[in-house]
Order: structure tokens, then C-alpha cells, then sequence
């Protein structure tokens, strides 16, 4: 991904060296939301109306995951032609939230496991006649010792 | 009996297919056999409740005036009703509603669909504030690729085999076999499964159910008229659950992007999926140990186990022990899918939770031919809408 990635949705993660989602946190009762959310808080015991955009914590936990082996219609852009199949996950973060994302490049359902850790990364989505579209991305967290066996 | 029960007269479907006709005809021709059914003169119906179907133009979003015209205006009351792959539900709750009201007695409930092939898109448009336009551009993840996540929980928690998921097709594919409004009537074997494509891991293509046309239609009416017509002995609805979740709502939904956050509130006390049938036994006032046959959405084969702990039919993780001995086979101690389910039907989304109704119908009057669960007195089924929409109706006789 070059330097000059643009995200391909504004104000959902950050990007640098320690990129993050950008989630809300209700300035009231303290839920956090990603996407971030506005406008008046979802639980039903808060009446609160004003929200802060908080960093989510870069490392979660495996919930699930999956790959999609054959192209998704529009409005997904694909990346290669021909395709190339991806994995999925859905990762459960220590804000007590599971968010979904694609898999880092070079990694397959074979590299996750339910309760595997995984960091967040940012990669390139897409690219359109506007540049390159960047997205956030799950990469497995190899261990020191199973990266020696590898 | 109840004073909240309201009597199901009469039930009526279109076979299943791709047969490439207006919604509206399979629709007509669904009330039709449920009038036939009943014995009910098209008359005598003063509720027309349609479901919205949103592929078809201006005339599914008006789906109940579309069916009431089609049939010829009589004057009926009428609603629309929308909630995804919940629309039936729904669309019945409101019948049943108007009816325990007082203000309606015969009420006619259709739902049709003509679909088209392949995976489920959004609606056309750029649509960056809407969730089921975002999960495909953001992430590509298409509705098989939600299935699979569920799929691959049962496995990594619960050992679950695709063997297992394999051989829920196996079942729903020879429970299908007699039903003449099913689409697929044919027998399928564990390797056919395991050597269809892989669509998203762990899932294979058979393990995912196809989308259809189809229509189903329920002739709903009080309890008084039905005994007045000489049919007290009718089955009757017991309950019904359109439920939302309860906030935060932690399990991974189609179409969203993430969970609501537990943090701050802690854990709900079930998850929304057992929300929808809890609400179910309570309003119906039997408990799962009473239920002799079940119709649940299974999208995909893996799904059906989910549903079957979601309605409390048997422990978490329990579900392939049960599949394996038998049990929700016809026959068996909780048969499940005698339909054949969405895998012989494939989904017409606003008939489909129309269909579990007039399948159990069927069932509790003893009609289901080749197909029968021998002396079913109680059924649920369970199904659930994209945004919230919960979907479970309990059928008494």
C-alpha cells in the first residue's frame, strides 16, 4: 500500500504506524460504538447526547471467521482481476465489542482460530480512479515461539 | 383455549420454483387455496394483510392492496407489512391483532416473491449511511459469509463436523421429498455435499440454501367465527413473537458491521435468537418440552443446529448429538425441517415464514402427506429479519 492511501470511508480508523478504529464513546454512560455513532445514545437507560471519538484497542480475540471463495456482487469492488478469494473475521475487543473485518493479505482461515489474537492493520481495499482506497484489516499475532517453527 | 388464540382456517401455497411470473399471480393463486382451503368465500375476508416484497416495483411495496385488487376489490381492510425474512410473522401479528381487537374477523395474510439468482445484493445507489450497502463495498461480506461465522463457532467450540452440517441437508433433502410445493425433491448424500464448491469456509454450496419464488397465504379468523362455521376443532395460533433484541444486542446480526458494546451495561440475559422463541412459549404458555415439531430457518445447514438450542429444544452444543441419533428426523423425539425446509424450498423472503405456518398447519391436522410427525398437537417455528425483526409463531390444536 502506498503512502498516499486514502481511507475508503473518512473517520473510521486511523492510519500511521499504529493504526485504530475510531470508535464514539456516549459522554454519559460511557457505551462505546463503532461505526461511530451520534446523534443520541442506543441503550435505553441513557438519555445522553454528546460523544467523544475514542481509539478502540488495536488487539482483539477471534469470535469467528470465514473467506469468501467467490467474488461478492456490488457494491464490492474488486481488487484483482481475476479474483482473489479473502478471509473474514469478526474480532471481539476489550471495549466489549466484536467488529468485523477482512483478513491481513497472505492470510487464510488455515491461520485463525476461534480465541486467536489478531491486531488490527490497514491495507489496500481497492483502487478506483480517485487512487488507492485503504480499509482496516485483522493480522493473525504469531507467537515468538510457533514464529521460530515456521 | 386462549381468549388470545385466533383460529388458522385455511392455508395455501404456490410450489416453490424460479418460474419467472409476476409476484402478484403466485400470490392470488396462494389466497385462492387457502379460501379453497378454509371453505371461506373471498367475501366474507375483511383484512387483507400483505407482505411487502421490495424487488417487484411500487406494487410489492403495497403488496396487501396489490393481492386485495388482484383478487378483486371487495372493500376489505388492508396492510402492508415489511421485516425482512420476518415479513409473515409480522404480517400475521397484525391479522391477529385486528382480530383480538374486535375489529376484524376474516383476515387474508399473503406473501410472494420472485427472486433473483445468486447471492442477495442491496438495492442499487451509493448508500454510505446504510449498513447492508457497506458490508459489501468495506468488506465483501455477503450472507453466506455471516452463515459461515456461525458455522465455524459450532465447530471450534463445539466440534462440530462438516459431516454434521452435511447430514442436516441429508435429513431436510428426505423430508422433502413428498412435499409438492417444495423445490428441490431430491435425495442428496453426505458426499454430494462435501464435494459441492466451498462458497465460504467452512460452508459448501449445499449447505446454503438458494433463493426461490413462492408464496404462501394463511386465512386467519377469530375463535367465534370459526366455531360458529362448525371448526373449533381448527389448529389454532398460540403465539406469536416479533420480538426485537435487547439492548446491547452482542451476537454478530446480518447486516451489520459490528456488536453493540457490553461494556458499560453488561450482558443481556439471552441473546437475541432465544429472545424470539422464549417470548414464543410465554405468550403461547407451553414450554419446548411440549413441542412435537419444528419449522426453522434454515439458511444454511449449520443454522438449523443454532435454532434448535435457541428454542431451548435441547442444551448449547447439544444439537449435533441430537442430528446424529436421529432425533429431529420424522420419527425421532423433536423432528425438525418435515417440510424439507429452506433447503428444498429455497427462500421467498415474504412467503417464507407463511410457509412454516401452513407446514405446521398441515402437520397438526395430520394432513402432511409423506411427511407426517405422527400425532403433532404443538409446533413452533422460528425465523429471523434483517435489522431486529424476531419471527416465531406457536400453532396449538
Amino acid at each position: 500500500m502506498s503512502v498516499t492511501a486514502t481511507p475508503a470511508i473518512d473517520g473510521w480508523f486511523t492510519t500511521g504506524p499504529e493504526p485504530a478504529l475510531v470508535g464514539s464513546r456516549c459522554a454519559t454512560c460511557t457505551t462505546v460504538y463503532f461505526p461511530p455513532a451520534g446523534g443520541f445514545c442506543r441503550n435505553p437507560a441513557c438519555s445522553g447526547e454528546e460523544f467523544e471519538r475514542v481509539e478502540l484497542s488495536r488487539r482483539g480475540t477471534v469470535w469467528s471467521y470465514t473467506d469468501a471463495q467467490y467474488q461478492p456482487p456490488a457494491p464490492y469492488v474488486p481488487a484483482a482481476d481475476p479474483y482473489v478469494p479473502f478471509a473474514l473475521a469478526a474480532v471481539s475487543l476489550p471495549e466489549g465489542l466484536t467488529v468485523l473485518g477482512q483478513v491481513a493479505e497472505g492470510y487464510g482461515v488455515g491461520d485463525l482460530r476461534v480465541g486467536a489474537e489478531v491486531e488490527l492493520v490497514v491495507e489496500t481495499l481497492y483502487t478506483d480512479e480517485t487512487g488507492e482506497r485503504s480499509i482496516w484489516r485483522w493480522k493473525p499475532v504469531v507467537e515468538m515461539g510457533e514464529e521460530a517453527d515456521q | 383455549m386462549s381468549a388470545r388464540e385466533v383460529a388458522v382456517l385455511g392455508v395455501g401455497m404456490h410450489p416453490w420454483g424460479k418460474w419467472g411470473k409476476p409476484f402478484v399471480e403466485y400470490g392470488v393463486h396462494a389466497a385462492r387455496a387457502a379460501l379453497a382451503d378454509a371453505g371461506v368465500a373471498w367475501t366474507d375476508v375483511d383484512l387483507v394483510v400483505g407482505g411487502e416484497t421490495v424487488r417487484n416495483g411500487y406494487g410489492g411495496y403495497v403488496a396487501g392492496a396489490t393481492f386485495a385488487q388482484a383478487l378483486g376489490w371487495n372493500g376489505a381492510r388492508v396492510a402492508t407489512s415489511y421485516a425482512a425474512c420476518a415479513t409473515g410473522a409480522q404480517a400475521i401479528d397484525t391479522a391477529r391483532a385486528r382480530i383480538l381487537a374486535g375489529l376484524s374477523e376474516v383476515a387474508l395474510v399473503v406473501g410472494a416473491d420472485t427472486t433473483p439468482k445468486g447471492f442477495l445484493a442491496p438495492n442499487a445507489g451509493e448508500r454510505w449511511d446504510d449498513p447492508d450497502w457497506l458490508r459489501f463495498r468495506l468488506l465483501g461480506m455477503t450472507n453466506p459469509a455471516y452463515f459461515a461465522l456461525y458455522a465455524r463457532r459450532r465447530m471450534d467450540l463445539y466440534g462440530a463436523t462438516s459431516e454434521d452440517f452435511a447430514q442436516v441437508k441429508v435429513k431436510n433433502a428426505k423430508h422433502g421429498l413428498a412435499n409438492p410445493y417444495a423445490r428441490y425433491r431430491k435425495e442428496v448424500s453426505v458426499a454430494d455435499v462435501l464435494g459441492s464448491a466451498v462458497v465460504s469456509d467452512p460452508l459448501h454450496l449445499l449447505d446454503i440454501c438458494a433463493t426461490s419464488d413462492g408464496a404462501a397465504a394463511v386465512l386467519v379468523t377469530s375463535t367465534e367465527y370459526a366455531a360458529r362455521h362448525g371448526l373449533a376443532d381448527s389448529v389454532r395460533i398460540a403465539g406469536i413473537s416479533t420480538v426485537t433484541p435487547t439492548f446491547p444486542n452482542t451476537v454478530m446480526d446480518m447486516p451489520n458491521l459490528s456488536t453493540d458494546s457490553s461494556l458499560a451495561t453488561g450482558e443481556p440475559e439471552r441473546t437475541f435468537k432465544a429472545s424470539i422463541g422464549h417470548a414464543a412459549y410465554e405468550e403461547a404458555g407451553v414450554g419446548p418440552a411440549d413441542v412435537d415439531v419444528a419449522e426453522v430457518y434454515d439458511l444454511s445447514t449449520a443454522l438449523e443446529l443454532d435454532w434448535i438450542e435457541d428454542l431451548a429444544l435441547c442444551g448449547a452444543g447439544e444439537a449435533e448429538k441430537l442430528l446424529r441419533a436421529g432425533e429431529t428426523t420424522i420419527g425421532g423425539r423433536i423432528p425438525v425441517n418435515p417440510s424439507g425446509g429452506l433447503a428444498c424450498f429455497g427462500e421467498a423472503v415474504p412467503a417464507q415464514a407463511l410457509a412454516q405456518v401452513c407446514e405446521l398447519t398441515w402437520q397438526l391436522r395430520g394432513q402432511a402427506e409423506g411427511r407426517q410427525v405422527e400425532g403433532a398437537r404443538v409446533g413452533i417455528t422460528a425465523n429471523q429479519g434483517l435489522f431486529g425483526h424476531g419471527s416465531s409463531v406457536v400453532l396449538v390444536r
